[in-house]
């Protein structure tokens, strides 16, 4: 602990799943994420961990289903086309309240797309990629020390809220090194997980299933009704963000992940020459830092998000402004790379148009 | 007084949803006796498909995880590699198995993977209604071969122990029928070895059992039980595809 060490992202990924107890992982390869599977195959002998790579993505997600359920700390990772495939499983997972974690290191879509990074998957993981109302918990660190630390929480998250975990990061944060630190995480009073099919020996006299079906539309109704309950209860509890400089912006640019690290390049130019632009960083893509983006609607004359994508979240960011002020979108897409000069550039028409 | 028949503890006291003359109750029962004979009650796993045993989860007395379709050989893979000491079986009909999660099954069989699947084949989709299955006969009516299942337009039904036995990693694979006292008694004795053998990890074990649909069918019961006799078995033969432990044997 304390021992900064140089990582390529996706490897850091791994190892902050090791060190937060994860002794199971079910991969499938597809690149931009495959160092990570790797990282598992070598790591898991060496912690009496268990390292599967599944015949699909659809049998990796079941399998952390069967293991979830058993009770045990489990990941998968996959990038975009492979998360399509997981939705199936990610939905029976949600149904039935099975805790885990689910890495996207995105590329470009839709289709095989690409292999660059994008940001284009943000609408499948915060608005239910696969069937049914259900939420996944989505954290999207800007960097790898976050992305170390964020893992290692989502577990203790997951295992909280008895709810997947979707880590949203891109090919950009998959292949970077960075230093990154494994902090010891102070424990958390989790709930136990008596509800594990591990055989009656382990829990005489009750009998464990893990399910999503409910014929009875009632019994449906009450256990939707009870999953939103405990969506409210994320919601109220969970949203996190970054805010700079918002207090007295002009602008606010909202931008989650490394896209974030760019808009910040271009505020710090934006500085100089005396533009007041602020940043909102969503931490938590769901539940979303609605809040905090109504308030800045009280004093900003307008909002800009940028995303690699050709438009997602900026759809969240009109909801919370809900027309109080004019909101912009810049983006690339295909894995182009939106540059500091062109977010600048982007900035500067917004409040040369007097916003 | 001795008791000369009673429940299966690995069978739960309620009533089941299948239908009359359906055989998915016998195969119930025998699996529970397995448990039962075998003391494993305390340590087994089950997984449910989705299909007519869907609800199967509500019938065995041990813990269970109900699957998405076709997908248990994956999610018993998820809880046999957490809990290596408990026995885990799934129980799924063609449709799940033969159809939407023949790449489940092959892998879990081709891993060796130290699970149990009691594979139910009565060669028609009964939960949904009737439809084709990919185990349905050559010329059978169904309610989307309604003509008969034509080769030439919906392909050939698969012969899945055949299929499995070619695979290097299954230790036991055996197909049984439950049509008649003498074939129940010999499916019986095939599901207990299945088990016996996960016990004794020998690895991947699967018992394919031909099954009625007297409902989907259009037929009595005792005309379906007929059906898998005369129909199914020249097509679907019964016997031993693969059997490492018996291997050195005479066969």
């Amino acid at each position: 602990m304390g021992e900064k060490l140089l990582m390529k992202g996706n490897e850091a990924i791994g190892e902050a799943a090791i060190k937060a107890g994860c002794r199971f992982f079910f991969g499938y390869p597809i690149t931009p994420q495959n160092e990570l599977p790797e990282y598992m195959s070598r790591r898991m002998p060496q912690v009496d961990g268990v390292m599967v790579q599944a015949e699909s993505e659809v049998a990796a997600i079941n399998m952390v289903y069967g293991a979830a359920g058993a009770g045990a700390r489990v990941m998968t990772s996959s990038s975009s086309p492979g998360i399509s495939l997981k939705q199936e499983g990610i939905s029976y997972i949600a149904g039935a309240e099975l805790p885990c974690v689910i890495v996207n290191i995105v590329r470009g879509g839709p289709g095989l797309g690409g292999i660059q990074p994008a940001q284009s998957d943000y609408f499948q993981s915060v608005k239910g990629g696969g069937h049914g109302d259900y939420r996944l918990i989505v954290l999207a660190p800007a960097n790898l020390q976050e992305m170390v630390d964020l893992v290692q929480e989502g577990f203790d998250l997951a295992d909280l809220y008895r709810n997947p975990v979707m880590i949203l990061g891109d090919g950009m944060l998959g292949q970077m090194m960075e230093p990154v630190e494994f902090k010891e995480r102070p424990a958390m009073d989790l709930p136990a997980k008596d509800w594990a099919t591990s055989g009656l020996r382990n829990h005489p006299g009750r009998r464990n299933v893990t399910n999503s079906l409910f014929l009875q539309p009632d019994k449906l109704e009450e256990h939707n009704r009870r999953m939103e309950e405990k969506y409210a209860k994320i919601q109220s509890e969970l949203v996190r963000y970054e805010s700079t400089d918002v207090e007295d912006a002009d602008i606010v640019v909202v931008a989650y992940g490394s896209t974030a690290r760019i808009v910040r390049s271009a505020m710090d130019t934006a500085k100089k020459e005396g533009l007041k632009v602020g940043l909102i960083r969503p931490i938590t893509l769901w539940p979303f830092p609605s809040a905090p983006i109504a308030d800045a609607a009280k004093h900003a004359k307008a909002f800009l998000s940028v995303e690699m994508s050709t438009g997602q979240m900026v759809e969240d960011v009109r909801l919370a402004v809900n027309g109080a002020k004019p909101v912009h979108f810049y983006g690339r897409v295909g894995g182009m790379i939106p540059t500091p000069e062109a977010v600048l550039a982007k900035i500067k028409e917004i409040l040369g148009g007097n916003a | 007084m001795a008791k000369l028949f009673e429940r299966p503890k690995a069978l739960a006291d309620v009533v089941t949803h299948y239908c009359p003359g359906c055989t998915h109750g016998v195969i119930h029962r025998l699996v529970a006796e397995a448990i039962d004979e075998l003391g494993i009650l305390d340590r087994t796993v089950g997984i449910a498909p989705v299909g007519c045993s869907v609800l199967a989860y509500d019938y065995f007395n041990c813990d269970m995880q109900e699957a998405a379709h076709g997908r248990a050989p994956a999610v018993a893979t998820g809880v046999k590699r957490v809990h290596p000491e408990c026995i885990v079986f799934s129980y799924q009909g063609d449709g799940d198995l033969a159809s939407i999660g023949t790449a489940e099954i092959v892998h879990a069989a081709a891993r060796g993977e130290n699970i149990t699947v009691v594979f139910v084949n009565n060669g028609i989709y009964g939960m949904t209604g009737g439809q084709m299955a990919p185990t349905t006969l050559q010329g059978h009516k169904t309610t989307t071969s309604p003509y008969g299942r034509d080769l030439k337009l919906q392909g050939h039904p698969i012969r899945v122990s055949e299929m499995l036995a070619t695979l290097d990693g299954p230790a036991y694979i055996e197909r049984v029928s439950v049509h008649n006292v003498p074939n129940i008694n010999k499916a019986k004795r095939a599901i207990k070895k299945a088990f016996e053998y996960q016990v004794q990890g020998k690895g991947f074990s699967m018992v394919e059992v031909l099954s009625t649909c007297p409902t989907n069918w259009g037929m009595t019961p005792i005309e379906g039980l007929k059906r898998v006799e005369e129909e199914m078995m020249p097509f679907y033969p019964l016997g031993v595809y693969k059997d490492t432990g018996a291997e050195g044997e005479a066969k």
